[in-house]
């Protein structure tokens, strides 16, 4: 009898021990929030100018396409059947993403989550990554939680994929065997050629980017960061890709959505 | 595909100059670049962009791959009557794109 | 008689932006540098422009950053102080680059006589270089204003 609630209490323990650690680590922040910066801040003057009126920025030139798909009922019905006027039914939505989605049963960020709408509701075939089409619809929901702070939940079934999201960023990858962890956590601040180092954040995305002449997705972004550090770019879509889309937005927590950002 | 978007002040007075702002989806390709199996992609960029003030061409501008991609032009026109700036840009393969703003002359 | 540049200074300034939540200030000390060479390249297209003029190195105005960000979108101004009227009137302002593949880049043309001559556009500039621009004016009369621009390349390469 005294053996069974021994046994009992230490498994108790072990348990609380487990519980208390694993939420501990994930409030575990190596950028505390308060230090946080967004990328446009490391960016030059030029860039900056760009990115701050909404003429010359031109990833409002997607915005405004994703603004006429919204309301496009050529193939059936279209967002605005459902979801009627965007500036009131997709403000905040954005910044709550990516995000546990039931129907999908997985961690959908909001390109894949405009696909699944897509083809499970609007029974249309989904969107290349990538496409203008898909960017254009992202931004222009994006821009509807322009100035909102990130604020994704790492909560319930979200949770595994920010641990691999976490796993992925902390760990060394490609020929030049770094870690996104070791610029970003580490050499924030420093310069790289001419550049200077950001903390890596993605609350500017979707981005035009001078170097890619187009907007482009944060996945692009990542994709293009492993191909920098001589790692094979896991291809548009892949599950790694939302996993680290999921931690970035878990540890951007609170930074300004800023799209269409401009970057260089 | 939304090709532009255009910025003219709300008013102008009359006899004075007013700005102009346009930025316009236009990739530019240049025709040095490569696609992913190593053709080259052909050159088609914006050759002629023509401002029309009231259908009278007031600011135009020839261009080549040395534009950036999506063209963003700021410029100044004359405020005469009350009326419309017509824009009009043609590209290599003659595909024609077109925009409109209104002009109030006060 | 000698054909002899007058000494001007070339100030470049960051390009300002209007209508922007964050005004860039710009930061003319330091960034006004003599024209060490108020030289015309030797390109032929520059040449069969000019026909045998020697343009006047004042009044025209290019500005472009010292350092681009990114040599696929270059912000630059151009611009002309008048009064024109009377007298001759800007016709075009041609733009050239001396390392491009192609080295006009384009030629703003002003139809209808202009009051205000300011031109904003953004240039793709194939590595550091110097930039011209030769404005024509309606007698004929040639103005020319040059900057050279450091084209800085990406800490990473980017195949994405």
């Amino acid at each position: 009898m005294c053996d069974v609630a021994q046994g009992s209490a230490l498994k108790t323990a072990l348990l609380v021990l487990v519980l208390v650690s694993s939420s501990a680590r994930a409030q575990q922040r190596v950028l505390p929030l308060d230090t946080l910066r967004p990328g446009i801040e490391f960016a030059g003057a030029d860039v900056r100018a760009m990115q701050s009126d909404d003429l010359a920025n031109p990833g409002f030139l997607w915005v405004d396409r994703g603004e006429k798909l919204w309301r496009d009922n050529t193939t059936g019905q279209s967002c605005a059947s459902c979801h009627g006027d965007a500036p009131k039914s997709m403000r905040g939505v954005a910044a709550r993403y990516p995000a546990y989605d039931t129907a999908a049963g997985a961690v959908l960020d909001l390109e894949a989550r405009i696909n699944d709408c897509r083809v499970r509701r609007q029974k249309l075939a989904p969107w290349q990554r990538e496409s203008d089409d898909l960017l254009g619809l992202t931004a222009y929901v994006t821009y509807q939680s322009r100035g909102m702070p990130l604020a994704a939940s790492i909560a319930g079934p979200a949770r595994a994929t920010f641990e691999r999201g976490r796993e992925f960023y902390s760990t060394r990858h490609g020929q030049m065997n770094v870690s996104c962890a070791q610029c970003h956590d580490q050499q924030w601040g420093k310069r790289l050629y001419t550049e200077t180092i950001s903390q890596g954040h993605g609350n500017a995305f979707p981005a035009y980017k001078l170097e890619w002449q187009a907007l482009g997705s944060l996945q692009r972004r990542i994709r293009a960061c492993m191909f920098g550090i001589r790692a094979e770019m896991p291809p548009p879509g892949a599950p790694e890709l939302t996993d680290v889309e999921l931690f970035l937005a878990w540890r951007g927590q609170g930074l300004p959505l800023e799209a269409p950002g401009v970057r260089r | 595909m939304a090709d532009s978007r255009v910025n003219v002040p709300a008013e102008c007075r009359r006899g004075e100059p007013f700005e102009v702002r346009i930025s316009i989806r236009h990739a530019m390709e240049t025709g040095y670049r490569t696609d992913a199996v190593g053709s080259t992609i052909p050159r088609d960029v914006i050759q002629r962009f023509t401002c029309r003030y009231n259908g009278e061409p007031v600011f135009t501008v020839r261009m080549t791959q040395g534009i950036a991609a999506n063209p963003y032009l700021r410029f100044f026109v004359t405020a005469r009557e009350s009326g419309t700036l017509d824009f009009e840009w043609i590209d290599d393969g003659g595909i024609r794109g077109t925009a409109q703003a209104p002009v109030k002359v006060v | 008689m000698k054909n002899r540049l007058p000494p001007n200074t070339i100030s470049r300034r960051r390009l300002l932006r209007s209508a922007g939540a964050i005004a860039i200030a710009a930061p003319l000390a330091g960034l006004v540098r003599h024209a060490s060479a108020q030289t015309l390249p030797a390109l032929p297209v520059l040449n069969s422009l000019l026909a045998g003029r020697i343009p006047r190195w004042e009044r025209l105005r290019l500005e472009l950053p010292m350092f681009a960000d990114n040599g696929q979108a270059v912000p630059i101004r151009l611009s002309m102080p008048g009064p024109f009227a009377p007298g001759p009137s800007v016709q075009a302002i041609h733009l050239f680059s001396e390392r491009n593949p192609v080295p006009d880049m384009a030629v703003f043309e002003f139809p209808a006589p202009p009051l205000k001559v300011e031109v904003d556009a953004r240039v793709r500039l194939a590595g550091s270089q110097r930039v011209l621009a030769i404005a024509v004016m309606s007698d004929g009369t040639t103005y020319a204003a040059g900057a050279d621009v450091e084209v800085t390349i990406a800490g990473c390469l980017d195949a994405s």
